[in-house]
């Protein structure tokens, strides 16, 4: 017999550790410049051991306690891959259209959750001219609460479209958390003609405010590209899913990874065989591991994820209205990669539009109603499921024995592939807004606004506050502790 | 007729016939006493202890109390109650019941007694047992982390599969239950049409590769209350 005797972690670990707050080591050399930052998340590995001898198809149920943010998008990974497992990746188009719907809708309101809750505060009270100002705003009135009482309408939307894409998981997940709709090789339900009448209700709606969303975000960046331009930002590579034919897909395709510059470093490379392209290397300060492009080694090789990168590595987007977003967006850098950290904001909108624009495409799909919902085929003891959440490409990674238990688990979530990026856009700002050896306020919230570009997973907290608890330390080079300062 | 035994459930009286339990003819009556070890077709355990009621006062398992003339039987009073409430409460944490990602949730006889009881989460600490599973068997998972000990499992294979694939073995706190093997189902005689592999109330003996087939909202306890369909039967 096989015991799980990790049991007693999976309810506790994944909902405490989570909710650890962000900690941040800048390190000085001995001209007291800044050298280095780190960032330290606490990031739970001990599910990959807890899953050992529990059955596959239990796991993409099981995996969303993983994480309170994001389980729709482990739920999917997840299946994806046991669907490996069971033979069935060639999903009817019943499933396959309804794990969309599920999945955009997961993205929908997370990205709304995240631009109104969580970054429209920093983006909106700036003084005119000077939107750093607004980083460095007093915090009473930065935060959501803050944005209600200026801006009532746009707090509104944000609380709409968060709940609309909640309407959306419930309808395709049967909960609208921890749902169990994505079972290996399918789906467990269609979508009712009540159920897709009820989201049609307010589709148009939820266009025009993720038009209006685009156009704030896009207005922003532009207006103050002098200024935003250099904060926190660097060259890197950009890694995501890619369609065949070079649109973007945030549900499915192959890996393309490219250079600062939109040089191809691999492209339509099948996932499965990831492990050929993607390494992770183990850096004895931190439990996360660094993933990094081989052919380019760790050095070099650690790439970005999330919206900015899916907006650059893609040719196109296939649903129109974004694609108009999408060429406004390229034509700022004429056309190559934008290595812009406070572009993810409005790249995040552009994909919100794009979810919107295909939630109502599918909507009109009769597909969803459709009532051939699991395929098979062979059987399988090993299965890779990737996807694009909405923080960037998450891969699960499953093995299984011939007793349909999981043997071995790897997962690499968006957060550790943009680990090194925010630790680059957190040395960028402290190199460009320390003076002195002091931590100041003003230097704790610069920090914070270059890692909320990101929109890491840190915790539930994060969100449901719209705030970071965050300490920022400053290390001397002999390792001395010089300064530090919180904020909750 | 003769063999008729007039008896009061909770004030009302009621006519049960000689050979039967407590919980046979208060169900006959449209009268619904929880219970997780009883199952209809199987002979009576009385384990569980979850249809306690009081007769005459004294605490009986209603699953195996025979009727007779005249009894008095408390079976929704609150201090009954609060006897199965407490009882329900133990299974919970004697065992490693994690009901979010348990694929028999909603379909879950424990889980199902749970709500019908109004219980969020257990007032007694959780033990968090060490135990395993058995996944050895082509067609059959077991999860020893989720058995309550109900018995139903030794019993199907016993009298309906007219088998001995699971039995009970050591005592107390370490009791579980066992297959009649060296050490792996796989290596017993069960087959997948038994009988004992569909009794189980609770997620410890499942059909491999069913998992979340069924959706949330379509499985068994998802609208209605578990004993609702005895209940239903009184009011027409
Ligand atoms: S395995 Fe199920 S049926 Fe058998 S004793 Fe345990 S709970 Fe009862
Ligand atoms: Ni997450």
């Amino acid at each position: 017999m096989v015991a799980t005797n990790g049991m007693k972690r999976i309810v506790i670990e994944p909902v405490t550790r989570v909710e650890g707050h962000g900690k941040v080591t800048i390190l000085l050399d001995e001209k007291k410049q800044v050298q280095q930052a780190r960032l330290h998340i606490v990031e739970f590995r001990g599910f990959e051991r807890f899953i050992q001898g529990r059955p596959f198809w239990e796991v993409p149920v099981l995996v969303q306690r993983l994480c309170g943010i994001c389980p729709v998008s482990h739920h999917l990974a997840a299946a994806k891959a046991m669907d490996w497992i069971v033979g069935g990746e060639k999903l009817t188009p019943t499933a396959e259209k309804m794990r969309r719907l599920m999945h955009y809708g997961q993205f929908f309101q997370s990205h709304a959750l995240h631009f109104f809750h969580l970054a429209s505060p920093d983006l909106l009270f700036g003084k005119p001219g000077d939107p750093l100002s607004g980083f460095a705003a007093d915090v009473a009135i930065r935060n959501v609460i803050g944005v209600a009482a200026k801006f009532p309408d746009l707090a509104v939307q944000g609380v709409m479209m968060r709940k609309y894409g909640q309407e959306v998981i419930l309808r395709t997940a049967g909960k609208k958390i921890h749902g169990t709709g994505a079972i290996p090789g399918g789906i467990n339900k269609n979508l009712s003609i009540t159920e897709r009448d009820f989201l049609l209700k307010d589709i148009d709606q939820m266009v025009e405010w993720s038009r209006s969303a685009v156009k704030i975000a896009k207005d922003y960046t532009v207006e103050h590209l002098e200024k935003l331009a250099p904060f926190g930002s660097f060259d890197s590579n950009h890694l995501s899913l890619i369609r065949e034919d070079g649109a973007m897909d945030i549900y499915h395709g192959n890996l393309r990874a490219i250079d600062s510059v939109g040089k191809k470093i691999f492209d339509q490379v099948d996932y499965q065989r990831y492990l050929d392209y993607i390494g992770e290397e183990v850096r004895p300060w931190s439990y996360m591991k660094f993933p990094f492009i081989r052919s380019l080694g760790p050095e070099k090789g650690w790439y970005r994820v999330g919206p900015l990168a899916r907006v650059n590595t893609a040719d196109f987007i296939d649903t129109p209205e974004a694609e108009a977003a999408r060429k406004e967006f390229m034509a700022v850098t004429k056309g190559k990669p934008n290595n812009i950290s406070m572009a993810y904001h409005w790249a995040r909108m552009i994909e919100l539009l794009h979810s919107i624009e295909r939630i109502k495409e599918l909507l009109h799909d009769k597909d969803l109603q459709g009532t051939d919902l699991v395929a098979k085929g062979e059987r399988r003891d090993e299965g890779v499921g990737l996807l694009e959440a909405p923080r960037g490409t998450l891969f699960h990674h499953y093995r299984v024995n011939k007793d349909d238990q999981v043997v071995m688990a790897n997962l690499i979530v968006s957060t550790t592939s943009n680990n090194e990026p925010m630790n680059r856009a957190v040395a960028k700002v402290a190199k460009d807004h320390l003076s002195g050896v002091e931590i100041t306020e003003g230097l704790l919230n610069h920090v914070e606004v270059a890692i909320r570009a990101y929109d890491p997973c840190l915790s539930c907290a994060t969100h449901a506050l719209g705030q970071m608890p965050l300490t920022v330390e400053l290390v001397d080079h002999e390792g001395n502790l010089v300064s530090t300062r919180s904020k909750n | 007729m003769s063999d008729t035994i007039n008896f009061i459930i909770d004030g009302v009286e009621i006519q049960g016939r000689e050979g039967q339990t407590i919980l046979e003819a208060a169900e006959a009556a449209g009268i619904y006493i929880p219970r997780l070890c009883h199952l209809k077709g199987l002979t009576p355990h009385g384990s569980c202890r979850v249809c306690t009621v009081l007769v005459n006062g004294r605490p009986q398992a209603s699953c195996t109390q025979p009727v007779a003339e005249g009894i008095v039987v408390e079976s929704e009073s609150e201090r009954v109650q609060q006897i199965r409430r407490d009882i329900i409460d133990m299974l919970f944490v004697e065992g490693n019941h994690f009901c979010m990602f348990c694929e028999k949730s909603g379909n879950c006889e424990l889980q199902a007694m749970a709500y019908r009881f109004g219980i969020p989460t257990p007032k007694f600490p959780y033990q968090f047992p060490k135990r395993g599973v058995d996944a050895s068997h082509p067609d059959i998972f077991v999860d020893h982390n989720r058995c309550i000990l109900c018995g139903r499992c030794v019993r199907a294979s016993r009298d309906l599969d007219g088998k001995h694939v699971f039995d009970f073995v050591d005592r107390g706190p370490h009791k579980r239950v066992a297959v009649n093997a060296e050490a792996r189902l796989a290596d017993t005689n069960l087959d997948a049409s038994d009988k004992a592999t569909e009794v189980c109330p609770v997620g410890a003996i499942l059909r491999k590769r069913v998992g979340y087939a069924v959706p949330v909202g379509k499985r068994l306890y998802d609208e209605k209350p578990i004993g609702s369909d005895i209940e239903a039967a009184k009011t027409k």
